[in-house]
């Protein structure tokens, strides 16, 4: 009998591998998913080639402070006189890796809180998820604003401030489906059987979250890129002279009335890759959930939601 | 009316049960509010924490290298760092309740008075963005609903779309190049003079309120959406349908209320993101409330503001959860029964 758990268990994680793909699937046929991928790849693409057809250097001084565009500088001049298209080309990269690098490091700790508190039970759950909730008691950007007043913001720090900031989030979301999983008959067969808790963790509780945890790396990654650029944007995690999307909007402003692309450009460029995420991730969860579930995750945690 | 077709008849007679756990608001209400309190301690906790991390001598990382030993002196004592960790702890967290939070280091003046007018403006913007949005919001998402699969409908969904998933702060910027750098239509910096209040003045209140209301209505619209197709879907609409209720009635008398508890949750975590969200459109607008407030305290390193600063952004907060549960609740007369 238990071996039948075991089985139909496995089976599950297969059909839920298979789920992923589908949702792809789902997502890449609809408009919303093709239009939304091609934005984010867009961008993407101007990020990391960008550096190499980029045709000044970061501080090349090009034409007069804030000129509007002319010939070798399509785009004009920055407040210090510094081609914008080149910086737009090259103000992305840092960004990009950061985003990507904290948003991971969110999902590793989110689930492994989320999951260790469901499998454990007991007082460790409650400490995990009150831990939790304390963290989500900060609103995301406060909480990273406080770290940074105090420690600086040297890099491998901001990454680990704004995935402690997301992790919350992905603990709730991974707790909620694994509770679920973890009272599941084939799940309660293996560990009785002695395997270790790690193993029934990883074998047979994380596949069948592997949807729902797709879904939330696409959200969270689009708030880690609004986090970061927004830190950028209030002069926080960039060193003086360093092109950054976020620092060259904020910049800019003062030249915006004689040449507004040292505005406007990185701020398309921002809006498009943040679109474009959003868009995907979106399809793919309506894909893979249907469009209320969908609806309902997506604006939940857009708000910060605590559910 | 169609409340009692939703709620299921709750027998209470001979079930006892049921009447003991009379009171699931009160309790829930009790248990939330136990648990803010613990959260809002263990933040501050950590918020006070923060200032002993500085490396080093704190009050010499917060002056720097040339300050005199009188200040540094002064500076030791207001933080606290004359005492124990502990003993600064409980000096400054009782200080809260006497409505001290200290003196600010860059103004020399006490953070209570320096905060006090920002957090008026910071509500002021709040408040009038969420009633803003919350009308337009509900106004579009029912008529939305009624028009399905509109033309309407479709580009409002769109235009959700793109809108939510905008950073707020280049959401912003936008809305000063279009209308005050290109139409001049408003002023684009709503910098005050001293002793003003942001209702003096109320036209540079309109570009963060269109903003703030242009992040949040996508959520509102979409959330009341759902709920109000939900509802018309629903059997007790098919009925009212069948016995000739119509259109307007049938959308506002009888799909609306019951599409209510959803919306009301979704307004809810509209305001608590707006306690958050202020800090990157005030500093768009230079607006003078608690969001510049903090990003100007950590440009300074004015760390008794900051401290304040956190920890009055996260009690609100804290707070705003539990009245959005509360509210939840009070449009639900279902979920007021015991499980």
């Amino acid at each position: 009998m238990t071996t039948e758990a075991v089985d139909a268990g496995r089976r599950g994680n297969r059909r839920e591998r298979g789920a992923i793909r589908r949702a792809l699937r789902g997502a890449l046929r609809s408009w919303r998913g093709r239009i939304g991928l091609v934005m984010a790849l867009a961008v993407l693409a101007l990020a990391f080639l960008g550096p190499l057809v980029a045709p000044h250097a970061a501080t090349d001084f090009v034409a007069l402070p804030s000129s509007p565009r002319g010939p070798g500088y399509p785009l004009g001049s920055d407040g210090l006189g510094q081609d914008v298209l080149s910086r737009v080309l090259l103000g992305g990269r840092k960004l990009l890796l950061l985003a990507v690098l904290s948003t991971g490091l969110a999902l590793v700790l989110g689930t492994l809180i989320g999951v260790t508190a469901a499998y454990r039970r007991g007082w460790a759950e409650t400490a995990l998820m009150r831990g939790v909730d304390v963290l989500l008691a900060f609103p995301q950007l406060v909480f990273v604003l406080l770290v940074v007043s105090v420690l600086g913001t040297p890099t491998w720090l901001l990454v680990l401030t704004v995935a402690i900031a997301q992790a919350p989030q992905i603990a709730r979301v991974v707790h909620a489906g694994a509770q679920d999983i973890c009272e599941r008959d084939f799940v309660q067969a293996v560990a009785l059987w002695g395997v270790p808790p790690r193993q029934v963790i990883a074998r047979h509780v994380l596949p069948s979250l592997s949807t729902p945890l797709a879904v939330e790396a696409g959200l969270r990654l689009g708030f880690s890129i609004v986090i970061i650029s927004g830190l950028n944007f209030l002069g926080f995690g960039v060193q003086p002279g360093t092109p950054s999307w976020g620092v060259m909007i904020n910049e800019n402003r003062l030249g915006m009335a004689s040449n507004p692309w040292g505005v406007v450009a990185p701020a398309l460029v921002l809006a498009i890759l943040a679109i474009g995420t959003n868009l995907f991730t979106d399809a793919f969860a309506r894909a893979a959930f249907g469009e209320d579930r969908a609806d309902d995750t997506v604006i939940g945690s857009g708000m910060g939601a605590t559910p | 009316m169609t409340a009692q077709l939703e709620s299921p008849a709750a027998p209470t007679t001979g079930e006892p049960e049921r009447i003991r756990a009379a009171h699931p608001i009160l309790s829930l209400l009790l248990n939330r509010a136990g648990w803010g309190v613990f959260s809002v301690l263990v933040v501050s906790v950590i918020v006070y924490a923060s200032t002993l991390v500085l490396p080093g001598d704190a009050a010499q990382a917060i002056l720097g290298q040339q300050a005199t030993p009188e200040r540094l002196e002064v500076l030791r004592e207001q933080l606290g760092l004359d005492q124990s960790a502990w003993a600064g702890f409980v000096h400054w967290f009782t200080g809260i309740f006497r409505g001290d939070f200290g003196t600010s280091l860059s103004t020399r003046q006490p953070v209570t008075e320096l905060l006090g007018p920002k957090l008026l403006n910071s509500a002021a913007l709040v408040l009038v963005a969420a009633v803003v949005s919350t009308a337009l919001g509900v106004a579009l998402g029912a008529l939305t609903a009624s028009r399905r699969d509109g033309v309407l409908d479709h580009v409002l969904g769109i235009v959700a779309l793109v809108a939510s998933a905008m950073p707020e702060y280049i959401v912003g910027v936008f809305v000063v190049l279009f209308l005050a750098v290109d139409l001049h239509a408003f002023p684009a910096i709503s910098v005050l003079a001293p002793g003003q209040h942001i209702w003096d003045e109320p036209s540079k209140m309109v570009l963060p309120v269109l903003t703030l209301t242009i992040v949040v209505v996508p959520y509102i619209l979409r959330m009341c959406r759902g709920s109000v197709i939900e509802a018309l879907d629903s059997d007790y609409a098919e009925v009212a349908r069948l016995k000739g209720v119509g259109g307007r009635r049938l959308l506002y008398r009888h799909a609306l209320p019951n599409a209510l508890a959803p919306t009301v949750q979704v307004i809810g975590l509209s305001l608590i993101y707006l306690a958050g969200g202020i800090v990157l459109v005030e500093t768009v607008f230079q607006f003078p409330g608690l969001g510049l407030a903090l990003v100007d305290a950590i440009t300074a390193r004015d760390v008794p503001v900051i401290q304040a600063l956190v920890l009055l952004l996260s009690t609100c907060y804290v707070v705003l959860n539990i009245l959005a549960d509360v509210a939840v609740l009070l449009v639900t007369p279902r979920r007021r029964l015991p499980r």
